[in-house]
């Protein structure tokens, strides 16, 4: 026999054994796991980001099965993932709709002064920390994208101006952009209010006017032409009642400022009002 | 003995850097600032809750009238630095950066004092509570810079017994020289005030703290001092001397428990103008309405000690010295370590403004600054007077790991700029570590709601299988 015959079956024989072995120890010493962690874990978003309050996503799959945690535990994922985790679980998916992020301001570099030339950290939070901001405008968006940089599902775009968009059919209404804003800008806003108010100054009209160009000026134009009494000027900004207004779009056609805008429904919604037209 | 003490010290002394002294205006007699015709002072001018104002518009006001007061414990009251007319009652700029409610008084340029304002009988005698309500009354706070109501310092509880105050006269940023004037000048006043403090708080020992680098200050206060246990302290002239902890270690050898204050290990400590401004207000009855600013740097024509009224407009003092020579980069309220640089000269001076420092745009650093990496040298680590880890402190708020920033006790940093200034990459740390505070202290209060929601949760539940 030559030399390497002799290798292969010497080290042949080593890898049988330590198979064997390997094989013996995963029956002797085999962990039992529910066999529903490995399926809640593909239902769950996955992206580990916390927002439900466990430090992980695992963490939370197993606080699920033991009860812990409710069929909504992932606050990211949203309706889908509470529905398949439901599924699951075999329990009905009983979760009210989320709502969904809103950026109180609409100024980007072009429409809002600075005050101040900042140099240092790319963060809101950072920029905030120092002389409150380099925008003359003391509650408006920096724009230097901390909201974005929590986002699970990447809703939140800055563009070049600093201007943010937030894709309202990413966005499953998680909350963390909410808890990361220091300005406290953003706010979730029931899925199908289509106007809304884009500003959350609560600096008086001349001097808001003053350092932008789409800001609530508080003029009350949009108040007296709405006629169920659902906009409301609330410190200087004006405030919609989701419950009252009923979206005829009439405060959008008195705003002198731009401030009250229409959005585009989420593609939820276009299919909703399709699906009775075609029935 | 002296050798001793040396050796003791540099034993306690742990950490600091040693930026250039730059006294530039330490030969410059305290003199009179402008007189304006207009101040703006804000409601909220301390460390607390802001003011509420007590006059409207079109009301004339008396020099040393109180216009703003609160309710809360932790707070301090202002008063018109002026007599004149309140002209308007709004939002101005303001040092912090952001506008904060402000009375704009116009001036008649009489100066007619507000009645009832004169001499206390003799304090020394006077009751303990009794001199609190009257430096609560003169609105008198920490002088130093951080501006902490002094009558709350003047409070501990009875179980906190003090054995000395110390009287801080440091005055460790640079460029700043009005602490050092008032010891040259004023001396006789700042012990007064110290004897006031101790016998509001029932101490022995008075300590007056003074850096090694002002041989003529020790001189001074060495010769106004009397021999009634009162005593003049050497400090190493390194930056942060003057923090409240630093000196408290440095002076008793004592630490201050983490998150606790000097109280905690028998100790008040108070800025030397602090106790000028306590005696001024048993000597004369005047509350605390001025307050003296040093001008300096190579972005402004003259350097002066001012005594500034409260509320002056930081561009008239700026006139007042010569104006602005040459094309200024930075305006600085305070030192240049933990001052706030500006973003407009329309801000008033405020009880916090120490310092009023213009630098020209080549010698101050204001470009873009690149992308900052940790190198893990640890030079922050060694130079961190409160013994943390600025580096990690930095890593962890940048990646919003709030979690880890409790270990390391974040909210003990008093962000002395140390370890920014020796950082060889020019990462901002202090920055970042502001950034931290905010971020933990956030989470922290998150994750209090959600355990107190869940534990009501609990209850619920309980309750209604008890009744099931």
């Amino acid at each position: 026999m030559s030399l390497v015959w002799k290798a292969a079956l010497a080290l042949g024989a080593l890898a049988f054994f330590f198979g064997v072995l390997l094989a013996i120890a995963y029956l002797r010493f085999k962990v039992e796991t529910d066999p529903r962690l490995d399926e809640l874990l593909e239902a769950v978003l996955g992206s580990n980001c916390g927002a439900c309050g466990y430090p992980g996503c695992e963490p939370a799959c197993e606080a699920v099965l033991a009860g812990e945690a409710g069929v909504d535990v992932c606050v990211a994922g949203g309706q889908k993932c509470a529905e398949a985790v439901a599924r699951i679980m075999g329990v009905e998916a009983s979760m009210g709709e989320r709502g969904v992020a809103l950026v109180h301001c609409q100024g980007g570099l072009a429409e809002s002064a600075p005050k101040a030339v900042y140099h240092g950290i790319d963060s809101c939070a950072a920029a905030d920390k120092i002389a409150g901001g380099f925008k003359a405008c003391d509650y408006g968006c920096l724009g230097l994208g901390t909201c974005k940089s929590v986002c699970p599902v990447n809703a939140i775009t800055i563009d070049e101006d600093r201007r943010r968009q937030v894709d309202r059919d990413r966005c499953t209404g998680c909350g963390l952009c909410v808890d990361v804003c220091p300005r406290s800008l953003i706010e979730l806003v029931p899925r199908d209010q289509q106007v809304l108010v884009m500003c959350n100054s609560a600096d008086k009209g001349a001097k808001a006017k003053k350092v932008c160009s789409v800001c609530c000026i508080a003029c009350k134009k949009c108040e007296k032409a709405c006629e169920f009494d659902a906009i409301k000027v609330v410190d200087n900004c004006a405030r919609i009642d989701f419950e009252k207004c009923t979206q005829c779009g009439k405060c959008i056609e008195v705003c002198p400022t731009d401030v009250l805008v229409r959005v585009e429904p989420t593609a939820a919604q276009r299919k909703k009002s399709k699906a009775p037209t075609a029935a | 003995m002296g050798w001793a003490d040396n050796l003791k010290r540099s034993l306690l002394v742990k950490g600091g850097v040693h930026p250039p002294a730059s006294k530039l205006a330490a030969g410059v007699k305290i003199s009179d600032g402008p007189k304006p015709k207009r101040v703006l002072i804000p409601l909220s001018q301390h460390v607390g809750a802001a003011c509420e104002p007590l006059v409207e518009k079109g009301d004339r006001v008396l020099l040393g009238q109180k216009i703003g007061d609160s309710d809360s414990y932790i707070s301090a009251p202002v008063h018109s630095s002026v007599s004149g007319e309140v002209t308007s009652i709004q939002r101005f700029p303001h040092p912090s950066g952001r506008d904060v409610l402000t009375v704009e008084i116009s001036s008649d340029g009489e100066d007619a004092p507000a009645p009832g304002l004169g001499p206390a009988p003799d304090p020394l005698s006077m009751e303990p509570g009794e001199i609190r309500r009257r430096v609560r009354e003169g609105g008198i706070v920490g002088l130093g810079g951080a501006v902490f109501p002094t009558h709350v310092k003047l409070s501990p509880p009875s179980d906190r017994p003090i054995e000395a105050v110390i009287v801080n006269g440091a005055e460790c940023e640079p460029f700043l020289t009005g602490d050092y004037r008032l010891m040259l000048e004023r001396g006789q006043d700042i012990i007064h005030g110290a004897r006031i403090i101790r016998r509001a708080v029932g101490a022995e020992r008075i300590i007056i703290a003074i850096e090694q680098t002002g041989p003529k200050a020790i001189a001074a206060m060495r010769e106004a001092v009397p021999d009634d246990g009162i005593e003049v302290f050497i400090l190493p002239g390194i930056y942060p001397q003057g923090a409240e902890k630093t000196l408290v270690k440095t002076v008793l050898g004592r630490e201050v428990p983490s998150g606790g204050l000097p109280m905690d290990v028998g100790a008040i400590v108070d800025n030397v103008g602090t106790c000028a401004a306590i005696s001024e207000l048993f000597l004369t009855g005047m509350p605390l309405t001025r307050r003296i600013v040093t001008v300096a740097g190579d972005g402004v024509a003259g350097r002066a000690n001012l005594e500034v009224r409260i509320g002056t407009v930081v561009r008239e003092v700026i006139d007042f010295c010569g104006g602005l020579s040459g094309d200024p980069g930075k305006v600085i309220l305070g030192g240049p370590m933990m001052g706030l640089a500006q973003y407009t000269m329309d801000v008033p001076v405020t009880k916090a403004t120490g310092g009023i420092l213009v630098f020209k745009k080549g010698s101050v650093f204001c470009e873009e600054p690149g992308h900052f990496s940790c190198i893990r040298c640890g030079r922050c680590v060694r130079r961190c007077p409160m013994n943390l880890r600025p580096y990690l402190l930095g890593s962890y708020s940048d990646a919003g790991m709030w979690d880890h920033l409790e270990d390391l006790y974040i909210n003990d940093c008093m962000e002395c700029g140390s370890c920014a200034y020796i950082c060889p990459t020019k990462n901002p740390l202090v920055q970042l570590i502001k950034v931290g505070k905010e971020g933990f202290n956030r989470r922290k209060r998150k994750m209090e709601a959600l355990a107190e929601k869940a534990s009501e949760e609990a209850e619920e539940k309980e309750n209604a299988g008890k009744t099931a």
